[in-house]
């Protein structure tokens, strides 16, 4: 992995941070405008969800972390701590994976 | 600064702010891990945490890697998730320190825990001791689970057999799962989801998506027909 695009995404990720505190001095954002950036974060989780349970290179494939993202979203209902969530997805297609 | 801050600082905000801590730790933990099973040196994966700092970022940047993208495509993802940052920096400006060298360093605290322990607070200087509390505390135990994470996963082996690629959506998941009760984010999911799985078979690895991104535009149109 090349350190060069690591430190940019440092430089990119500080740089979005330090708007508000050094350059917007106590100025707020419209409603409007900070209900629309809340949403950001949504498409990009659930696509990234699918495309990592699903994708197999350019394929769409079903496969053990399908049944693995089952357990995690009961999980989650459940309100079960991060890391259970997670250790349970990958406990579950571990082993499927064994078995089969 | 900090001292006379820290020890002003109300039990409860402490207490809370370890707790978020300790909760992140273990969080990390699953970072280093995965940061290593996708390509990442020790190294690499530690210093992500101490200056990108920004969880859901880290996780996407590395999940592109991990599924075969470049490095350059898993750019844009952990990008877009860093711009609500930007927001929370905006929304936190007013109740940082006056002096420019303070407000650059604090900037580096700014994330969705501090951010929501300093909303929480009723008054500016409770809402500073906050933000800073937890800031810390969330830094700390975030980059010392990022390093037990990246020196343990390096001896785990084939990260399939284990299930670690099934921890990538299962992570993210949990991440989603309580921004779901703003209004229009369901059906800002839903758009993202479909748009990222069209887009899949011949889109370059990481495309997918930063072009969920357009799932925002019916997220909002529906949230303002909520309003109305």
């Amino acid at each position: 992995m090349s350190w060069f695009v690591l430190l940019a995404l440092c430089f990119v990720s500080y740089a979005l941070k330090a708007i508000g505190p050094v350059f917007a001095g106590g100025r707020e954002l419209s409603p409007q405008v900070r209900r629309t950036l809340d949403l950001v974060p949504v498409p990009l989780l659930a696509a990234l969800i699918l495309v990592q349970t699903l994708g197999d290179g350019h394929r769409l494939a079903i496969d053990a972390r399908l049944p693995a993202l089952g357990v995690a979203a009961v999980l989650v209902w459940r309100r079960a701590p991060f890391l259970v969530v997670v250790l349970a997805a990958a406990g579950t297609a571990a082993l499927l994976r064994a078995v089969a | 600064m900090a001292a006379p801050t820290i020890a002003q600082t109300s039990r409860r905000t402490l207490s809370g702010a370890v707790g978020i801590g300790i909760a992140v730790g273990v969080y990390g933990i699953s970072f280093g891990v995965l940061a290593v099973a996708a390509g990442l040196s020790p190294a690499q994966a530690c210093v992500m945490s101490m200056l990108v700092f920004t969880g859901a970022s880290q996780f996407a940047f590395v999940g592109v890697l991990a599924a075969g993208g470049g490095a350059l495509a898993a750019m844009g993802p952990a990008v877009m998730l860093a711009v609500r940052n930007a927001a929370y920096g905006v929304s936190l400006a007013p109740i940082l320190p006056r002096r420019l060298r303070d407000r650059a360093l604090l900037a580096q605290l700014v994330i969705d825990e501090s951010t929501a322990m300093a909303r929480a607070q009723e008054d500016p200087a409770a809402a500073r001791r906050a933000f800073l509390a937890t800031g810390v505390s969330v830094w700390l135990c975030w980059n010392l689970g990022t390093l037990a994470g990246a020196l343990l996963g390096g001896g785990l082996g084939d990260p399939r057999t284990l299930g670690i690629d099934a921890m990538f959506p299962a992570a993210f998941l949990a991440l989603l799962a309580p921004q779901l009760r703003r209004p229009g984010a369901p059906v800002a999911a839903v758009a993202g989801a479909m748009i990222a799985v069209t887009a899949l078979p011949f889109a370059p690895a990481g495309v997918p998506v930063v072009a969920a991104l357009a799932g925002v535009v019916p997220g909002v149109l529906v949230a303002r027909g909520v309003r109305a």
